[in-house]
């Protein structure tokens, strides 16, 4: 980039258009905002394709949730069943165990996992040592990385109830080795562990900026009024973060039906899976598993449009109370 | 814990203040609740590696090994010499180089046509990139669609599928509306084209904030699981996560699908040694990674 040369430029471009003449149109062409922003529409087209193709084709494809699908006659040769499915899927037993799954993970998980990053947080910030508070962020952010194949079988090994490690301790204090991995009361318990355990640390990252922008002066003044670091936290600290806090918890809430296929899928077995299949795992099993693909896809219709609803409403609430929503 | 009481002394506001009792009490119960919290965190890891440095024998014997009496490389020179353990590497570190690469092609020249306020049509197509977030077709219908573009069982039905995570090009262009308009103008005034001022001027600036979202990719593409199990049917093709659930879970004789393999449960150390070497690369980058990380998970809470 030669900037000498650009300054006899600048003045003939500023008179007219600054791209026209690149176009080989005349000049005073009418512009076309199209043509001129053409390698703009250019960059964006493979993005658009990707969405098109990788999102919203299979919205369209939620048609076969309608369906009697079969592979071989296609979207268009498939037979129409109407709410045949959904009938199925509301008045079948399994409905109401995977719905009892999954609210009970969800609330167990909003109850236990939820609250952990906000107190890590206020811990962390009460640190006033710097190398202790950078040492225990940096351990503490490692489990987000790994892979929930990686975190199961950690614990898989660890949990075994021959020669896993916390066996081996209960044994060696003179308790009785626990079946974890295949009691199905302690399936929740494991799993709402697990979700603790990798997403506690890098939980706390948002809400530590949030108190970063806290104003120094108001913990000053706190300070002069005779408030303890307690109270500070509580009256200055907690305030602040609210909006943060109701942020998060709209997005959890949206999550409610949504509990993520993989880590259950890792964890759920022929033992536990009376309290392991979730909806996220059904649409699995009788999908892929059991090839029903019609049925399978209005599951995951229902599951998809009850979470729409609820990050929608969850969303409103906090409007109606004062706060910013997350779109 | 000296270091920690001695700090305490001064106060958020910077000035010096002799701590009272219950400050220093709540200090030191700080202190042991967040190591103890790190240590939960930790441990897990340090008996699987220990572990797998231990002999057959010592695992048996003690209950809970950290730091084995004997080390021994067994567990790693018995798995390293299966072609199947390399050959699931393999597949991982192409689909993460490749999968990265394309993902931050397509993520970025989106992401900067998105962040020009003038172009036409863009609140449409942010809108779809958005509702994508909110609502999906689900697993069945993108099988169904990833299964008529004849990419079941390629390698690329790992990474085209997932080749633009809507929140990373959401990150990516509120990082480049932040860009100064006058540093573009000034080369769109030398005559460069759009496509000229993205590669020279836009792309060199934010180098950075490109490396956080690469690593957001390649850590996701190194973990991929979910879209293995479904679009990967030929064992040779399987990503490291595959085969570790295969050697660690399926192998033990309890597994969520219904065929099961009839094989000998491996041995706890060989378990342990193939959970290292697929946890290996992620823990050699982490402390690079971890800084990006930070940054990228911040840029992110800014509302685009």
């Amino acid at each position: 980039m030669s900037s000498a040369s650009t300054v006899p430029v600048t003045e003939v471009a500023e008179a007219g258009d600054v791209v026209t003449p690149r176009d080989g149109r005349p000049p005073n062409a009418p512009k076309n905002a199209f043509w001129k922003h053409r390698s703009l529409y250019l960059m964006i087209l493979p993005g658009v394709a990707y969405f098109l193709v990788f999102k919203y084709l299979p919205m369209g494809g939620l048609v076969i949730a309608f369906q009697n699908y079969l592979p071989f006659l296609g979207f268009t040769g498939s037979e129409w069943v109407g709410l045949d499915h959904f009938v199925r899927l509301f008045t079948e037993d399994t409905f109401f165990v995977l719905l009892r799954n999954t609210l009970v993970i969800s609330a167990l998980l909003l109850l236990f996992a939820f609250p952990m990053p906000i107190v890590l947080a206020l811990l962390l910030n009460e640190v006033r040592t710097r190398f202790f508070k950078k040492t225990v962020q940096t351990i503490v952010y490692l489990p987000h990385f790994m892979s929930w194949v990686i975190i199961v079988s950690i614990f898989y090994v660890m949990l075994s109830i021959d020669g896993g490690s916390i066996n081996n301790l209960i044994v060696a204090s003179g308790g009785e080795a626990i079946p974890f991995l295949t009691d199905p009361d302690w399936l929740r318990p494991m799993y709402v562990f697990q979700e603790i355990w990798r997403g506690t640390g890098w939980g706390t990252i948002v809400y530590l900026a949030a108190i970063t922008a806290v104003d120094e002066q108001l913990y000053e003044a706190a300070e002069l009024d005779g408030a303890g670091r307690l109270r500070q936290t509580w009256h200055i600290t907690l305030p602040a973060i609210r909006p943060t806090i109701i942020v998060m918890l709209i997005l959890s809430i949206g999550d409610i039906m949504e509990l993520g296929f993989e880590h259950m899928f890792l964890v759920m077995n022929s033992l536990n899976r009376e309290v392991a299949e979730i909806f996220d795992t059904y649409v699995y099993t009788a999908g892929i598993q059991n090839g029903q693909l019609g049925y399978a896809a209005a599951v995951g219709l229902f599951k998809g449009l009850v979470g729409l609803i609820l990050v929608v409403l969850a969303n409103r609430s906090a409007k109606k109370f004062g706060e910013e929503g997350v779109y | 814990m000296s270091t920690s009481t001695a700090a305490a002394t001064t106060s958020r506001s910077g000035r010096q203040r002799r701590p009272t009792a219950g400050r220093r009490a709540f200090q030191v119960i700080n202190f042991v609740v967040l190591g103890g919290f790190a240590l939960v965190c930790l441990v897990p890891f340090l008996n699987i590696i220990g572990s797998s440095l231990a002999t057959p024998g010592e695992l048996t014997r003690r209950a809970f090994v950290i730091i084995p009496e004997t080390f021994t490389l067994d567990a790693y020179r018995y798995v390293l010499s299966t072609p199947t353990v390399f050959r699931a590497m393999g597949v991982s570190a192409f689909v993460t180089i490749v999968g990265t690469f394309v993902s931050l092609v397509l993520t970025s020249l989106m992401a900067y046509a998105l962040s020009k306020k003038y172009l036409r049509g863009r609140r449409l197509v942010n809108f779809l990139v958005v509702f994508t977030m909110l609502f999906s077709g689900g697993m069945i219908p993108t099988f169904i669609v990833v299964k008529e573009l004849g990419l079941i069982d390629s390698l690329w039905a790992l990474i085209l599928p997932v080749a633009i995570n809507a929140f990373n090009l959401v990150i990516m262009r509120s990082f480049f509306q932040s860009i100064p308009e006058s540093l573009e103008e000034a080369a769109r005034i030398d005559g460069c084209s759009d496509l000229g001022v993205f590669v020279r001027i836009v792309l060199p600036l934010s180098l950075a904030s490109i490396a956080t979202i690469g690593l957001f990719y390649a850590v996701s593409y190194w973990n991929t699981y979910q879209s293995a199990i479904l679009y990967i049917n030929s064992s040779d093709k399987w990503p490291i996560q595959v085969l570790l659930r295969q050697i660690v879970i399926v192998a033990s004789g309890l597994n969520a699908d219904a065929n099961v393999v009839d094989v000998v449960p491996p041995a706890q150390s060989i378990k342990m040694a193939v959970i290292v070497v697929a946890t290996a690369p992620m823990l050699i980058l982490y402390p690079f990674i971890q800084r990006y990380f930070v940054k990228g998970a911040l840029l992110g809470s800014v509302k685009g």
